[in-house]
């Protein structure tokens, strides 16, 4: 996209609707190209074109368009997309949505201007995800392994500790035989700035805070702001990953505000709303994000992505938390049961999936025994689950002997597997953990796991 | 050339003015980076137009230049092992212009046009050759590659040469000087023609026993599997397009997610089809149009597949079409009539969508090729179905749902409990039994739907019985239910569940699965006797025999299961009445 060489101030503005603005008469102007817009008192915003039909731009103004009027507003076209100006310096440095420094401190001097919305990774070209991440969570280690390249959501529900449980991974992430700890790229989008100060307060304990880009867009900033967040933080993310040769893992909180974000424009822009007024495009909008984690092919480095959401009255089926999981490589469930019960981190892991679990786990990686440990703690659990739920009926004596070890089994694997605090085990205490507690099964009942394997770690406590 | 202006640019969606000339489903060139795009509306001298990559940057008055081509792919050899976006632009190709980021306005050709293939003619100067006649063939990989004269085309050969040639280069002419190359185009939005339509009654054979005993689907089939976010969609779609027993595979990444697609491209070349002794990559065609893509080449990545699957069909092959996720495609669809302000259908879908599901599915089948000699190919294609909320009731599932054969449905239930494939026995269906009865029966055993029967009595029992469970705990129910409950256990466990990882168990043979599954109901059988001879359940369940059936998947020697069987009478038969 070539700038304009003339610039030209339209004062065309013929409406204005929620966070957007029509200007009238304008020419050659380019889709998505970004406006600034100079209001009656001299305030200067941003805006991007949205859409433009002969005569008439749509722009979505980010900072919104309190003040703005219809007689002496001023428009000019830039004739380039959104950018931002990308720089290592970033680390330990806190940005607006749009990238602008908002910590008092200078303007980074840039080492390249990238577009926020960057293209598509050639499918080719990508590279296989397979190092596992030692999060030191054991639900999340031992049964839905994360690992570099994937991006692995929290769907969390108002008031359950998503935040702690994001911290805690940034925290103790890392990747076994390397010390290599991971740059952190963190994008609030509407948070409220409790929570922010949060995971500044977080980072800072552990003397973490320079490897960490913050882009901040809280709960009092312009909603539209929230659509360029995110995009922001992964541009950036992917400069440092592909052009430093760092492992960066993004954070991104909360994706619910930024879909309200969209909704909100949709709406203004009057379109044909899909599920519960989200607009129809909301899979392709939230795959744009998504879908920028990953490793490339004879590239050092690489994203990971950790978004967190809020589901609305913890329904895994509104449209946000589907459409979530149906992009992202599994999910983290957390439960307000389990939480009621003082049980932390609150991870329900049926609902929980990794789908890439496999490719980080195994003998050479993990453990060799940590497949069948896997699918034999989800099926003993869920077994136990379900008989938890009849012994509510019909009272815990008229269960069998067997259902009665399952009951115990999943009431001590919540305790001391899920419940382990804010504390970080590796994968070998995790796995140990874990046979202590298979152990209390008797034998015959752990299908899943190959006899060799029994034989190696089976240890009942003798009776 | 003819151009006309753009006026209007939405999204993917943009509008041109002055486009006299223009045609529906016309390709046209956008703006001065020309962008692809689709004509998809017509009005005035005003087309509304999908384009085919990222819009940004594009300016009113631009101009727009028809080409008079319908959205077509190159047919020809060399798409095996290749890997498309939704529109055959060869995705390591675009990788070496624009590196690893796509960006906008490239063109490539789908086949290699430097290749050089060995053409070896099949039929000689003077003789007549209509669409569909075998020109000759080319070897590509392991599969006989056959050129064939297009459809449409007829004429007397006057000239046909044997050598190396690219797939551009003339090998033949016919009367009217027409030129024939190894390759030729056709518009994927049109079903190749073919003869006739055949019946279906050859089993599609994939290995996986949920789907080859319980609820399998013919050549020529069609099959879908709804299910939410993971509950194994995709798994499944890999593990049928490794093991299927077609000679073809073309498998459609619509919309899904990049590193899915990794995954194949890095685990196809490894495996070894076991029925040709060549990797599994030679024989697969990918499409892979992610979901960060551009949408309206997602919606056309589809019929760039089919296309393509019906290609080698012409050829008298078994081609298995695998599209993942056919959701994504109707979303597409949903998004780009949403930007045209059409009046919605049910949740915002085109009214449409379900005369547009129907026609893709229509393009399955086992048909008899064109041409002089008589060839039977066929495509079974298997939609994978995202359901927003694992919510059947929505409109892609239920359009699906009227145009499928079998129907595989994943529930989420399953999947938590890592039960996979989580292929719900009580909702699935096949509706290809009667059809296949014939082919298991002579080349299985006679037994089979017997057997098959039985097993969807004992599960459907099992679910009437855990009714009652629920409310009244399993030990107040009679021996006899608790042995049913018990079996239900073990064909769930040791027949349904299928590791689609274990490197034993990720393909089983149509004759172990019957071997498993005569074992079970013989279990079952003796069980059922035992018990009525006064022998408690408690008994049967301590036997070694159980634990050997629960091996059952992992036995390489299949002389092993059948063994049990004698066991089972054995030890069963000798258990007395418990007199306690």
């Amino acid at each position: 996209m070539k700038p304009n060489l003339v610039t030209v101030d339209y004062n065309t503005v013929s409406g204005i609707s929620g966070p957007l603005l029509f200007v009238d008469n304008v020419l050659n102007i380019g889709y998505g190209e970004t406006a600034v817009i100079t209001l009656p008192d001299g305030e200067i915003r941003n805006g991007q074109v949205l859409d433009i039909s002969e005569g008439t731009a749509i722009i979505q103004v980010f900072e919104g368009t309190n003040s703005t009027d219809t007689d002496l507003t001023k428009v000019r076209f830039t004739g380039r997309p959104s950018e931002i100006d990308v720089s290592i310096d970033m680390l330990g440095r806190v940005f607006t949505g749009m990238g602008r420094p908002r910590d008092n401190g200078p303007s980074i001097i840039p080492e390249a201007r990238i577009p926020i919305s960057g293209n598509p990774i050639n499918p080719y070209s990508r590279d296989k995800p397979e190092d596992f991440i030692e999060t030191g969570i054991s639900a999340i280690d031992a049964l839905n392994t994360l690992v570099r390249g994937q991006k692995l959501p929290i769907f969390a529900g108002a008031g359950l500790p998503a935040n702690s449980l994001a911290a805690q991974i940034a925290r103790q992430a890392r990747v076994r035989g390397s010390d290599e700890s991971f740059a952190v790229v963190f994008s609030a989008m509407g948070i409220t700035y409790k929570d922010a100060a949060f995971f500044k307060n977080e980072f800072e304990k552990t003397g973490a805070l320079e490897r960490v880009v913050f882009f901040l867009n809280i709960a009092d900033d312009p909603t539209v702001e929230r659509i360029a967040t995110p995009r922001s933080a992964l541009a950036t993310a992917e400069f440092l990953a592909f052009h430093h040769d760092l492992h960066v893992l993004v954070i991104l909180t909360d994706m619910t505000n930024y879909c309200e974000a969209l909704r909100e424009i949709s709406t203004a822009r009057e379109e044909v709303p899909g599920r519960r007024g989200y607009p129809g495009y909301m899979y392709t909008d939230l795959a744009t994000i998504y879908e920028r984690a990953g490793r490339i092919k004879g590239k050092k480095g690489s994203i990971t992505q950790v978004p967190i959401l809020t589901m609305p009255d913890d329904d895994i089926t509104h449209p946000i938390p589907d459409l979530t999981g149906y992009i992202t490589e599994g999910q983290i469930v957390l439960s307000r049961d389990l939480h009621r019960r003082g049980i932390s981190p609150p991870i329900d892991v049926l609902p929980c999936l990794s789908r890439l679990m496999n490719l980080g786990i195994g003998e050479g990686k993990t453990r060799i025994d940590h497949r069948n440990v896997a699918d034999q703690l989800y099926s003993a659990y869920a077994n136990g689950r379900d008989t938890r739920r009849l012994a509510a009926i019909v009272g815990e004596d008229a269960l069998s002997e067997l259902d009665k070890i399952y009951l115990a089994f999943s009431d001590s694997f919540e305790k001391r597997f899920i419940g382990q605090g804010n504390i970080g085990r590796s994968i070998e205490e995790t796995l140990q953990i874990a046979w202590e507690l298979l152990s209390t099964i008797p034998q015959g009942e752990l299908k899943r796991i190959k006899p060799e394997l029994i034989k190696k770690y089976y240890k009942p406590q003798s009776e | 050339m003819q151009t006309g202006k753009v006026s209007r640019i939405s999204g993917p969606v943009i509008v041109a003015k002055e486009m006299k000339g223009a045609k529906m489903y016309d390709v046209v060139k956008v703006g001065e980076s020309e962008l692809s795009g689709e004509i998809i509306r017509l009005y005035n001298e005003n087309a509304v137009i999908q384009v085919y990559e990222d819009t940004v940057g594009i300016k009113v008055g631009e101009p727009v230049s028809l080409t008079g081509m319908p959205l077509s792919v190159k047919l020809g050899p060399g798409l095996l092992s290749s890997i498309y976006d939704g529109i055959q632009r060869p995705l390591p190709g675009l990788a070496e212009i624009s590196g690893d980021f796509i960006e906008r306005g490239l063109t490539l050709s789908g086949l290699d046009e430097r290749k050089l293939w060995d053409f070896l003619p099949a039929v000689k100067e003077n003789s007549k050759v209509i669409g569909g006649s075998i020109l000759g063939t080319v070897q590509e990989y392991h599969i006989e590659h056959k050129i064939l004269v297009p459809p449409f085309v007829s004429g007397v050969i006057e000239e046909i040469n044997e050598g190396k040639f690219t797939v551009d280069d003339p090998v033949c002419r016919i009367s009217g000087g027409k030129a024939l190359t190894l390759s030729h185009k056709w518009p994927v939005r049109k079903g190749r023609p073919f003869k006739e339509k055949l019946d279906m009654n050859l089993p599609l054979v994939t290995g996986q026993r949920i789907f080859d005993s319980l609820f399998p689907v013919a050549k020529g089939g069609t099959a879908m599997i709804p299910g939410g976010f993971g509950t194994g969609k995709t798994v499944s779609e890999q593990s049928l397009a490794k093991w299927s027993d077609t000679q073809i595979i073309v498998y459609i990444g619509c919309g899904e997610r990049g590193n899915e697609m990794t995954d194949v491209l890095k685990e196809f070349p490894e495996i070894i089809d076991t029925r040709t002794g060549f990797p599994l990559i030679q024989r697969t065609v990918l499409i892979a149009n992610t979901s960060n893509m551009p949408v309206a080449a997602r919606e056309a990545s589809i019929y760039t597949g089919v296309a393509m699957a019906e290609y080698y069909r012409d050829m008298g092959y078994d081609v298995a079409l695998m599209a993942d996720s056919t959701s994504r495609w109707g979303e597409a669809l949903r998004e780009v009539s949403g930007r045209l302000e059409e009046m919605p259908g049910e949740e915002g879908y085109p009214a449409y969508l379900a005369a547009r599901i129907a026609a893709f599915y229509e393009r399955a089948g086992r048909v008899s090729c064109l041409g002089p000699d008589a060839r039977a190919g066929s495509i079974t294609i298997i939609g994978a179905v995202s359901p927003p909320g694992g919510d059947f009731s929505e409109p892609i599932t239920q359009n699906t749902l009227r145009v499928s054969g079998t129907f595989w449905a994943l529930d989420s239930g399953l999947a938590n409990r890592r039960h996979f494939p989580s292929v719900n026995w009580v909702r699935s269906y096949s509706l290809y039994l009667e059809n296949l009865e014939m082919w298991f029966t002579e080349n299985v055993s006679c037994d089979w739907r017997k057997f098959r029967e039985q097993v969807m009595i004992i599960l459907q029992k099992e679910t009437e019985l855990l009714e009652i469970v629920k409310l009244v705990g399993a030990d107040s129910l009679p021996e006899q239910e608790k042995s049913i409950l018990e079996v239900a256990r073990m064909i769930r466990e040791d027949f349904l569940q299928q590791s689609a990882f274990d490197p034993l168990d990720a393909y089983c043979s149509l004759e172990k699965q019957f071997l498993m599954i005569r074992t079970i109901i013989k279990f079952s059988d003796a069980l059922s006797q035992a018990i009525a001879r006064g022998v408690k359940l408690k008994q049967v369940m301590a036997l070694p025999v159980k634990d050997k059936i629960s091996r059952m998947k992992q036995e390489t020697d299949l002389a092993i299961i059948e063994d049990l069987i004698a066991e089972i009478d054995k030890s069963i038969g000798s258990l007395e009445a418990d007199r306690e």
